[in-house]
């Protein structure tokens, strides 16, 4: 296959242009013929018996069409949880009805009690307040710990104990309280990661519309994955017909999970705009956004790592409490256990592992996948031990993870390696990575000057992370079995259009992760053809035939394997005409630079020729069908193992207990690159949005199950000026299993630098004298000064 | 009860009847469809409304309409001339300041305000004058590199002329 170079180079963005300019088409930007626009009235308590709701009053306000409540949509399904997990004991998940709007209780705030549609947002704002909604208000539980404790109140009535299942996985509990108890050195961390809210900052959208001419409906979805939610919205909550949906999500603004799912706006907006035959639009406010889309994280977790003598990690025992917030969302199933669980063999061959999670509701909101989806819970866990055991052990961090770390295989010459926790890691040399990060931070150097710091009463640290995921997401039959209830696979189709110019249609979404550029990389070079001469199209559902839509960091594994797929077809038809035009058998032909020749002469078509044949097929191969367009449904093989070594070195400021991020190192290895550029802007992010979980961020409920922290005034997430200049380096090791080699770079950062910052503020506070544990993220001044004061139990 | 404004914007005039309520974002994107000023929140907090009033980035989601009458306002589809883009615009390009595009446009004007006042910013001053808006994707590096692109296209071009 030919290759002009664009494969591995730092191109520079293609869809750039529109967003520098301000011509982006993001879903609040579309304003439709007869527009109407929504307004929620939504419960003001966590948790609330609805008694009343007048809307007379406001159904005569000025511009109102239509008001709906729950008793409108008593005959109408709710959103559906798209991950089956069953109990210990077999049976299956408590899955209550999450409602489009809610008839008999409220159970978070925001909870939707009526909808109020007008001419003009004003006016539907006006008559939302119009409304009379009297409501009884009930006990909450808001802690998932505190939420399964005997005489807690119910979030669902008919969920005992508000559990929605206890899970487990590994080796036999016995087998590792056996190995525990041999066991020279137990490192035991009880901890909070806590609830973060992802905070894309485009508010989420909807627009839908209904033609009841063609009695065809059109969404436009502020979504990472319209097919998904057409196929969730159609088949599970609506029951229309799906070949009568189109599903558009244009140009989307930042997502990290949180636009996964499928949200009850969506459905109730399509509903309504079939009753009104008029398009209705909705876009979350800020403040909405804060209770609405799902959070991410809220483990309460209890863990011990046991050592030997020669600090081999002999045993592992896990159990988590997982706050899944009121109701469960599309994913919000798999992220504690198959997305947590799993990880939790890290790059160490521990021998032994058990983990046990139970999934609780409270009165809060929904919590699901957010950027590293359970992976940054396991690689938290598990670096925080490690780091912990050193200081404990008095061994060097860095040499413990040495002695710990599963040899280098490449998992083509050396098998895979099965792990206690159900997977298979694909390739790995993790050993390398950690060499370089200490290469890079000049090791010596650093521990040198925080000694010299500690001589001078300043406390200098530097913490580790070296962390695995599992992405790519994912082999259907594997998550089918694992209770998923879709396939995750993805489509790729290339057409190529009878001048030679190529338009790739994906199920993939781009929502900032450039695949308008990297797709079209692989395409051109893979044909030899110029960059500008591909157009990748994605996000509308009558355009691009499928699609699973991008999460998990899947696109380039999944997506753009689908694609190499249809680039392969298209070559091997393409060898086809050539041979006939060259009167050559297509055995003979090879493909290179974007030209067909006869092997071992001078004889050759180009590619832009070969493509007017196939649509202008005179001269012609008599069995072959004309056209050269081929679609590809590609399904992986395995999941997808990156990893990486993060570390960060930090001071603290013994007076006040401020956090000082000095340097940041990330040394990544995301298997073979397509362009570097774009893997280095996606290890950037991750990594600040793990440094805000470290440093700044926190969802605050009180006992009332408020959010007292629901805005940007009051949830701090990293700016600018937070942050030093990253130091980032990668490591190449091939995916064995997908025609690119390539893992996925969305989530690596954020999976692997929480824990980095925060072994760095505990090491900094232990060479002051301070033998800390833990201090509850985010390390904020106010609870590293109380940890170093001893204020805290 | 409505009242008159008449504005300039991107070097048009404009003269509409608004209600007092209406906020200037929303009246440059529904009214006038320029909707490459984003509304990312409505506490003026995380800047993707940044314009310019006046010459000066302003954080328009918490301005009033009326409160813009007789102002020259500029916004992101005002900042290219003549199909040449803005050292700034070609900087975020050049240096990947940019994914999903959302907070950009603000980013840029507020990036444009500071490059009028300091040309030749560093680091520090760069990431001080950018703490007003958020980006949730980047991480910030390649948005002060773009910034650092675009003043030192600037100090060449002027150096030309």
């Amino acid at each position: 296959m030919s290759t002009n170079g664009l494969i591995g180079r730092s191109v520079k963005r293609v869809e750039d242009k529109r967003f520098t300019t301000g011509h982006g088409n993001y879903t609040d930007d579309i304003i439709l013929p007869q527009q109407t626009y929504a307004v929620f009235v939504r419960s003001q308590y966590a948790h609330a018996r609805i008694v009343r709701v007048d809307t007379s009053v406001a159904r005569a306000m000025p511009g109102v069409i239509a008001i709906f409540t729950g008793a409108d949509l008593a005959n109408v399904n709710g959103v559906p949880c798209g991950w089956q997990v069953n109990f210990k004991n077999g049976d299956t998940m408590k899955e209550p009805k999450h409602p489009l709007l809610v008839a008999d209780k409220a159970r978070h705030v925001g909870d939707a009690i009526a909808i109020v549609i007008a001419e003009s947002k004003d006016q539907a704002t006006d008559a939302a307040e119009a409304v009379e909604v009297e409501l009884e208000e009930l006990p909450c539980v808001v802690d998932a710990y505190k939420a399964v404790q005997p005489g807690a109140a119910l979030v669902h009535d008919d969920v005992p104990n508000n559990k929605s299942f206890d899970w487990a996985l590994g080796n036999p509990l016995e087998e590792v309280k056996e190995a525990m108890d041999k066991a020279t050195h137990v490192t035991t961390l009880e901890f909070v990661n806590q609830r973060l809210v992802p905070n894309a900052i485009e508010p989420r959208s909807y627009n839908s519309s209904y033609d009841p001419v063609s009695e065809k409906y059109t969404l436009y979805t502020s979504s990472q994955n319209p097919h998904l939610i057409r196929l969730l919205m159609c088949a599970f909550v609506l029951g229309i017909p799906e070949h009568k949906v189109r599903v558009v999500s244009p140009d989307v603004g930042g997502g990290f999970g949180s636009k996964i799912f499928h949200y009850t706006e969506e459905a109730l907006l399509t509903w309504c705009s079939k009753q009104l035959n008029r398009p209705v639009k909705w876009t979350s406010e800020r403040s909405e956004s804060f209770l609405l889309d799902a959070h991410g994280r809220d483990h309460v977790t209890k863990a011990e790592m046991g050592f030997d003598e020669e600090g081999k990690i002999v045993a592992l025992r896990v159990k988590t409490y997982a706050n899944l917030g009121a109701y469960l969302s599309t994913f919000s199933s798999c992220i504690p256990t198959y997305l947590h669980g799993t990880l939790l063999q890290g790059l160490y061959t521990t021998p032994k592992i058990n983990v046990d999670v139970t999934a609780v509701f409270t009165n809060t909101t929904p919590v699901d996948a957010y950027r590293g989806a359970g992976r940054p819970e396991a690689t938290y866990l598990l670096e925080r031990l490690i780091d912990l055991a050193a200081l404990e052990m008095d061994v060097d961090p860095a040499d413990l993870r040495f002695r710990n770390f599963i040899p280098p295989f490449d998992g083509v010459q050396q098998p895979g390696y099965q792990t206690q926790v159900a997977l298979q890691y694909d390739s790995g040399n993790y050993e390398g990575v950690l060499k370089k990060g200490l290469e890079m931070v000049n090791y010596p150097e650093v521990r040198r000057a925080q000694q010299e710091a500690a001589h001078n009463g300043k406390l200098v640290g530097i913490g580790f992370s070296t962390y695995i995921e599992a992405c790519g997401i994912a082999p259907s039959a594997v998550v089918g079995s694992l209770g998923c209830r879709a396939g995750l696979f993805e489509v790729g189709q290339v057409r190529v259009q009878p001048t030679g110019k190529v338009s790739v249609y994906t199920g993939s979404h781009s929502h900032g992760q450039g695949h308008e550029t990297t797709f079209a990389q692989i395409v051109a070079d893979k044909l030899g053809i110029n960059l500008t001469d591909v157009e990748v199209v994605h996000g509308d559902s009558d355009s691009v035939a499928f699609g699973m839509g991008t999460y998990g960091s899947r696109s380039l594994a999944v997506g753009g394997s689908a694609i190499m797929k249809s680039i392969e077809k298209i070559i091997e038809k393409g060898k086809k005409i050539a041979a006939h035009k060259l009167e050559a058998s297509a055995d003979d032909i090879e493909f290179a630079s974007g030209k067909f020749t006869v092997k071992g002469t001078d004889r050759s078509i180009g590619f832009g020729e070969i493509a007017l044949t196939a649509y202008v097929p005179h001269v012609y191969p008599k069995d072959l069908e004309p056209g050269l367009d081929f679609s590809s449904f590609y399904d992986p093989a395995n999941f997808t193992y990156p990893f990486g070594c993060h570390i960060a070195v930090v001071e603290v400021d013994k007076e006040t207990g401020k956090v000082s991020l000095k340097r940041f190192v990330a040394v990544d290895d995301v298997g073979n690159v397509i362009n570097p550029m774009i893997v280095e802007g996606q290890i950037h992010g991750g990594v600040v949005q793990g440094i805000g979980q470290a440093l700044f961020e926190g969802a605050e409920y009180d006992e009332n199950g408020q959010l007292t922290n629901g805005s940007y005034m009051d949830y701090c997430m990293p700016r600018a000026d937070d942050l030093p200049m990253f130091e980032t380096a990668s490591q190449v090791t091939p995916c064995p299993h997908n025609p690119l080699g390539v893992k996925g770079a969305g989530e690596a950062g954020t999976i692997g630098s929480a824990p980095a910052i925060v072994n760095a503020v505990i090491d900094a506070l232990w060479s002051g004298g301070h033998k800390v544990k833990d201090i509850r993220m985010p390390l904020t001044s106010e609870r590293v000064w109380r940890a170093m004061n001893e204020l805290i139990s | 009860m409505s009242t008159r404004i008449n504005v300039t914007v991107n070097g048009l005039q404009y003269s509409h009847m608004v209600e007092p309520r209406l906020l200037l974002v929303n009246y440059l994107r529904d009214v006038l469809r320029l909707t490459g000023t984003h509304v990312g929140c409505d506490t003026s907090s995380c800047g993707a409304c940044t314009i310019h009033v006046n010459g000066k980035a302003t954080k328009c989601c918490t301005l009033l309409a009326v409160q813009a009458d007789g102002c020259e306002i500029t916004t992101i589809e005002g900042l290219s001339h003549n199909g040449e883009l803005h050292p700034l615009q070609e900087g975020f390009n050049e240096c990947h300041g940019l994914q999903c595009g959302f907070c950009t446009p603000g980013m840029i004007m507020m990036a444009a305000d500071l490059l009028q006042h300091n040309p030749q910013p560093t680091e520090e001053s760069i990431r001080h004058a950018l703490e007003g808006n958020f980006c949730r994707c980047t991480g910030y590096q390649n948005i002060v590199k773009s910034v650092q692109y675009a003043a030192e296209k600037m100090k060449m071009s002027e150096a030309v002329h």
